[in-house]
């Protein structure tokens, strides 16, 4: 059974019923629970569940200590194109927007990959908007094959596919796969997802089964922070999370937390996630599951980053962009506008509507702006060990 | 001067002291330099996906580096493989990199509760052999897999005391006895050791050595911390070689009822 029939009959009201509700002996009673459920998770991310931050902080600490020790992975993202053939209201790429377009060459893929790897990195993440035109299967295969000769851990980040067009990417080398379900609110998506193949939402929420199917060794599940009700959005991606650790036992799973931040489109996030709600969030996942992984991106402000640090993120990105050709410039030569599918050559810059006319447009914009090496020295002065590479090819040769 | 207890042997091997240390989850690679510094420890495992087998001396992976081969046996470590193929495809890559051609087999397919899988590693565990590796395997406490394993070639056995990580002690102590009873080889207690008194316990039972990381690791003092360990390894195994004596329900006079027939 997939997840989606898991999912359909999961009894969310009540449980976002209760996590409004409830009082705070019950969240003092799952806090004291050694293998807490999905209904103390409810408690842990209640309103009442904030009274007792500190409380969920040390717990979180506790846990991420004892079963990942005193470091944080480091990855960088790596835009492969920002061509898409989707209209998601909240995306940079989407469709309509009329923005600077490019799908970097193997080449120059491998060049933005070596300039990441002179960084330090040593576990990417190959990210590209959905569009089989411009990011064929093929392409993408050529892509993990050439960087993986040379990066330890290639991850992915691309529009879902069938289990059989996934192998090929398994055997080049890719090693993990994230898909974000964006919002698990059925009406929210249909309204935010206007066109293209990602407006099927079962589709999407069946793709880490698919992904594990296929051999992937990571795989990333998150929702987007700003479409939906967040206490609801992350019962489900906690739900999510429980059905993937039983069925999908051999993956190591990892969860993301990506608030929405500005991008073309300007579109304006529906619900609001604060900051303290999101360290609150952070500490629950943490209590509910000690041994997934826990993502924060560059989206995030330095100061918030570095305060996640001790309370339980275990994997950064870092120095970050989010236009293809962002690490040294790749692509710049042959930036256009793509309207109905076709290449149109701009000429000017006027059509873009986020940038400079000289780069490609970026997915978002980024908010922690420090360099890689800058954000691994502060990780020291914490106490933690900055890990850059946590893999080896040989595990997926 | 109290007597020294007895060398361990692994393979011909001599090693005076018999706490191994694990590598992972230190705050930094000098935290991890002065905590084996001061236990006194003389074999360590390194998990190989961390270090660089490329022999291109990476900065951002040169934890081999802390470890002075001199000092210390470095153990390889297959953690992250899945299966047979991928431990022996990363035991080679770490012989052809220079590594001593020993190998921690640990092949756990499930990354949650990180639990050997007795197939894949029994396979594994043949073929290095076959290949010339002194092979030490973690395993759950498994008799029969120990005995398998012996059997194979194998230089130890490395039995789980509780899962790792989680400093739970010897929740799998009965199996245990039964492993160190029919050993024909060094019994390593591997896992789950969250306290000194865990690895007295270990080796009270006779264990020939244990290993610990995470207790030592990631304690707000982990040099305190691996003297500590150091200590009751040392207490532990002095007090197996000593004799201790046999624990019983009911109090035992220490003036014999019987004396009088004497």
């Amino acid at each position: 059974m997939s997840f989606v029939s898991e999912f359909n009959a999961l009894p969310l009201t009540s449980l976002v019923k209760r996590s409004r509700e409830v009082g705070s002996a019950a969240v003092r009673e799952s806090l004291m629970k050694s293998s807490p459920t999905l209904t103390d998770f409810a408690h842990l991310i209640s309103p009442a569940g904030a009274d007792f931050l500190e409380t969920l902080g040390r717990r979180s600490q506790q846990l991420t200590q004892q079963r990942f020790g005193k470091v944080i992975r480091l990855f960088a993202p790596l835009y492969l194109s920002n061509e898409c053939i989707n209209n998601c209201k909240y995306c940079g790429f989407s469709r309509d927007n009329p923005i600077l377009r490019v799908t970097l060459g193997v080449d120059e893929v491998l060049r933005e990959a070596r300039a990441l790897a002179e960084a330090g990195f040593r576990n990417v993440l190959l990210v590209a908007g959905e569009h089989p035109r411009f990011v064929s299967n093929h392409y993408l295969r050529d892509c993990v094959a050439a960087l993986h000769a040379e990066i330890p851990s290639v991850s992915l980040e691309v529009g879902p596919m069938e289990t059989a067009d996934y192998r090929p990417l398994v055997a080049a080398g890719a090693d993990g796969l994230v898909v974000y379900q964006e919002t698990y609110d059925r009406a929210v998506y249909s309204e935010m997802h206007t066109a293209g193949p990602k407006r099927n939402f079962d589709w999407r929420l069946e793709t880490p089964e698919r992904a594990y199917a296929a051999g992937f060794r990571r795989i990333g599940i998150g929702a987007l922070y700003g479409l939906a009700d967040w206490q609801y959005e992350a019962l489900c991606v906690a739900a999510h999370a429980e059905y993937l650790l039983r069925n999908c036992w051999k993956a190591y799973l990892t969860i993301s937390l990506p608030r929405l931040r500005p991008c073309a489109g300007e579109f304006e996030p529906l619900t609001h996630v604060s900051d303290r709600e999101l360290v609150q969030l952070v500490c629950a996942f943490r209590i509910l599951f000690p041994d997934v992984g826990l993502v924060l991106s560059t989206r995030e402000p330095a100061k918030l980053r570095d305060g996640l640090i001790p309370l339980g993120i275990t994997l950064m990105s870092a120095g970050s962009h989010t236009e293809p050709g962002g690490y040294t410039g790749a692509g710049k030569e042959h930036l256009h506008q793509t309207v109905r599918g076709r290449i149109v050559q701009t000429g000017s810059s006027e059509w873009a509507t986020n940038g400079d006319g000289r780069h490609a447009t970026g997915q978002f914009d980024i908010a922690d702006q420090r360099p890689a090496g800058e954000v691994a020295e502060h990780i020291r002065r914490l106490g933690y060990e900055p890990v850059w590479k946590d893999w080896d090819a040989a595990l997926t040769a | 001067m109290s007597p020294a207890n007895q060398p361990l042997v692994i393979a011909g091997r001599i090693f005076r002291s018999r706490l191994i240390l694990g590598t992972g989850k230190f705050s930094s690679p000098e935290a991890m330099r002065d905590a084996l510094a001061v236990s006194g420890a003389e074999m360590v495992t390194v998990a190989l996906r961390r270090a660089d087998l490329t022999g291109r001396k990476d900065p951002f992976a040169n934890i081999l580096e802390y470890l002075d081969p001199e000092k210390y046996l470095l153990l390889p470590n297959t953690s992250g493989a899945m299966d047979a193929d991928e431990a022996v495809r990363l035991a080679r890559l770490a012989a052809a990199a220079g590594l001593p051609k020993w190998v921690k087999l640990e092949i756990h397919p499930d990354p949650r509760y990180l639990l050997p899988d007795p197939v894949e590693t029994f396979r594994a565990a043949e073929r290095l052999v076959q290949e010339g590796f002194v092979v030490l395997p973690y395993i759950n406490a498994d008799p029969v897999l120990a005995k398998r394993l012996q059997d194979a070639g194998c230089a130890t056995v490395m039995p789980l005391g509780s899962p790792i990580g989680s400093n739970r002690g010897l929740q799998t102590r009965d199996q245990l006895r039964i492993i160190l009873e029919q050993a024909t080889v060094p019994v390593v207690v591997d896992a789950g050791l969250g306290a000194p008194s865990h690895a007295a316990e270990a080796m009270e039972l006779g264990a020939d050595a244990v290993l610990v990381n995470t207790a030592i690791a990631v304690s707000h003092d982990p040099n305190r911390m691996a003297v500590a360990f150091k200590q009751a390894v040392e207490a532990g195994r002095a007090a197996y070689e000593a004799g201790l004596a046999a624990a019983q329900d009911t109090a035992s006079a220490t003036s014999p009822l019987t004396a009088f027939l004497d």
